[in-house]
């Protein structure tokens, strides 16, 4: 029997800046993964990177990340997508300092 | 100290310029990021968790004061105020925009500084002794001959696209603080029947198959180092694996031909490239050598110094750490501590770089070296400069006096920054550290190198750490693997691991109770942890590692 697919979140690294963005579900690149479009279909999953993967002029790097539904939006279940989502521990920089900002 | 000459100023502003292009065309889409990956690696940006990243070489770790600066222009203005040294001798900026990158490196080349070939299958920046021109011990000074490698190794049109980096390092002096026997080569100066020479050592490195180097020739002379040299690239170059990256280093070649074999090789190679070098590098390489010569050392009295030192605790702690012996007696080598306990291991921040600057040129003849244990060292300094030097270090967190002490750790960037990191490893040190100074006990302790990676390509050298540590991630969970009794000198060791790994929250108390066993079980003050681990073996270490599989063993 075939795995059960794991919802994902489509992300990449922003080409100009370098930063982690996320795709949502009304096709706007987004710097918060609780925007993200929450995919829980394998093969809207695929045609989803693949749409990422067609703006080079936006992304480099786009892959499917493990994701659950959480209470404000998707969520990381590993913690090398926390750190994305967030930024380094030892410098108050990154998403962290920029959401900050908002 | 090498001062570009107007080749090297016209090649490097040529580089700058290609590559300026080559960003423009990928921003404006005539280049897809396959295409222009490999072309961004060349010029040392990676892109990395957060953001690009910019890795700059400083080659063989000297830097003079004005670049010293340049460095923190670019932390000021492209970057988030600071730049991070990393343990070969490279300076990274964590955060440049991709637009920015070409400006930076145009900055870079405005004093003789580049990122070419700090990345990529090629060979990168060559990393010596950072006390070299300085150094009681020393038979030579290395820089010349790392110049000389540094040039003949950039832009070669052989080696450009290999099976896999190559790192060179060299020492001038028996003492090795430059772990040659860790890099592909490694190369140390050798005395024989009054001629200076080198001691070529192959096949070294750590990563996920450590191995100590072993002497492929134990002496060849300063003429025959560069064709020696091109050979065993040249060899490795066509016989080493592409087709498992894991296995393609020069360490598996050796290892898998076996080291005779892999010599003869390099001979017959030898002889045929030979006679090219028909005296030019030679030529090149005196010409090199008139930047290197030592400063008019200044003669004064030293009683400052013995005045301070007799009477300033603080001051006394800090020269007993930092300082080391110089060839000129009324002179000493210091070693500026950028581990401020808690404080990241590496970073500086632009204001303390041009402090650093600006130090060097008031008492150190206006040099700088890097180390890559992560530290800056004012290779040439007056002992009767050294209390005041030390009191404007002290005001800007940069007098910590921990050189060689547990809170002297190195640490890669993991998975803080780095793409290919699973696990962290800058909060270890900054804990670690931070916890020895509460105990205060690292005085105590003495001599401990601590080294911490953040995955198994062991950029933090933790296998040859007296104590090392390795994060992995295990079932989605960091996990910190211990290794003991490495040795990163001539005497090079790979540790051996301890036993099962620590979470994130264990792993800082299980190093302070190896702290503390050693401090049980040593004979006296002088045997240091490496000696006390040498002399009793790891049983007490893992014991004290893992109390309660000892309990289990004693009830049973």
């Amino acid at each position: 029997m075939a795995r059960k697919f794991t919802p994902k979140v489509v992300t990449a690294n922003h080409l100009l800046e370098g930063d982690v963005i996320y795709l949502t579900a009304d096709d706007r690149w987004t710097r918060l993964m609780c925007e993200a479009e929450l995919i829980e279909d394998e093969a809207h999953a695929q045609v989803r990177l693949l749409h990422a993967q067609a703006q080079p002029e936006i992304t480099v790097g786009a892959y499917l990340a493990d994701a659950v539904a959480g209470e404000n939006g998707p969520e990381p279940t590993h913690f090398r997508e926390d750190f994305r989502r967030t930024g380094p521990s030892n410098y108050f920089h990154g998403k962290q300092a920029a959401n900050a900002e908002v | 100290m090498y001062k570009y000459n107007e080749f090297d100023a016209a090649f490097l502003a040529e580089r700058n310029a290609q590559f300026r292009s080559q960003v423009e065309r990928r921003i404006d889409g005539s280049l897809t990021e396959d295409e222009f990956r490999p072309l961004r690696l060349m010029n040392g940006v990676y892109l990395q968790l957060h953001a690009y990243m910019l890795r700059v070489a400083i080659p063989y770790g000297t830097l003079s004061s004005d670049q010293m600066r340049q460095l923190a222009l670019l932390a000021e203005k492209w970057d988030k105020g600071y730049g991070h040294f990393t343990t070969r001798q490279n300076i990274q900026y964590n955060w440049p925009k991709l637009p920015d990158i070409p400006d930076m490196l145009d900055a870079l080349g405005e004093v003789g500084l580049h990122a070419i070939q700090t990345s990529g299958n090629t060979i990168r920046n060559v990393t010596a002794d950072h006390f070299a021109g300085a150094a009681k011990d020393e038979l030579i000074d290395p820089r010349p001959v790392a110049e000389l490698l540094r040039q003949w190794s950039t832009d070669h049109p052989e080696f450009q696209f290999m099976p896999r980096k190559f790192k060179i390092a060299i020492t001038g002096s028996p003492n090795d603080r430059a772990v040659t026997k860790a890099h592909d080569i490694g190369l140390r100066a050798v005395e024989k029947n009054g001629e200076i020479g080198f001691e070529v050592i192959v096949g070294g490195g750590l990563g996920r198959t450590p191995m100590i180097g072993k002497v492929i020739n134990e002496f060849v002379s300063k003429e025959d180092l560069l064709p020696y040299l091109e050979a065993i690239v040249s060899v490795w170059n066509i016989e080493g694996r592409r087709d498992n990256k894991y296995k393609a280093r020069i360490k598996i070649t050796v290892h898998e031909q076996g080291l005779d074999t892999f010599r003869e090789k390099v001979e017959a190679r030898y002889a045929v490239i030979r006679d090219q070098f028909g005296g030019f590098d030679q030529k090149l390489l005196a010409d090199i050598e008139q930047h290197f010569l030592p400063p008019a050392f200044r003669n004064a009295e030293t009683t400052a110094y013995t005045v301070a030192y007799d009477n300033d605790p603080v001051f006394r702690a800090w020269a007993d750490t930092n300082l080391t012996e110089h060839k000129q007696a009324d002179h000493a080598i210091v070693t500026i501590s950028i581990k401020e306990h808690g404080k990241t291991p590496g970073d500086a921040s632009a204001d303390q770089m041009r402090l650093m600057a600006h130090l060097a040129d008031n008492y150190a003849y206006g040099e700088l070296r890097i180390s890559h244990e992560q530290n800056v060292i004012l290779p040439h300094v007056h002992k009767s400069d050294l209390p005041a030097l030390h009191k404007a270090l002290k005001e800007a967190g940069l007098g910590t006096a921990n050189i060689g002490l547990a809170s002297d750790i190195i640490a890669c960037p993991g998975m803080d920054y780095c793409a290919l990191a699973t696990a962290r490893s800058i909060p270890i040190a900054q804990q670690i550290a931070t916890r020895v100074e509460e105990l205060k006990i690292e005085h105590e302790v003495g001599e401990l190198k601590i080294k911490i990676s953040g995955c198994i390509n062991a950029c933090g050298h933790h296998h040859v750490g007296h104590i090392g540590i390795l994060g992995l991630d295990r079932a989605g969970v960091e996990n910190y693997q211990v290794t003991l009794g490495g040795d990163h000198t001539e005497n090079a060791v790979v540790g051996e691991r301890a036993g099962p790994g620590f979470s994130y929250d264990q792993i800082v108390p299980a190093i302070e109770r190896l702290m503390l066993a050693y401090l049980e079980l040593r004979t006296s003050a002088e045997e240091r942890f490496i000696d006390a681990y040498r002399r009793v073996g790891p049983a007490p270490f893992k014991a004290a590692l893992y109390p309660e599989a000892e309990e289990k063993a004693n009830a049973a």
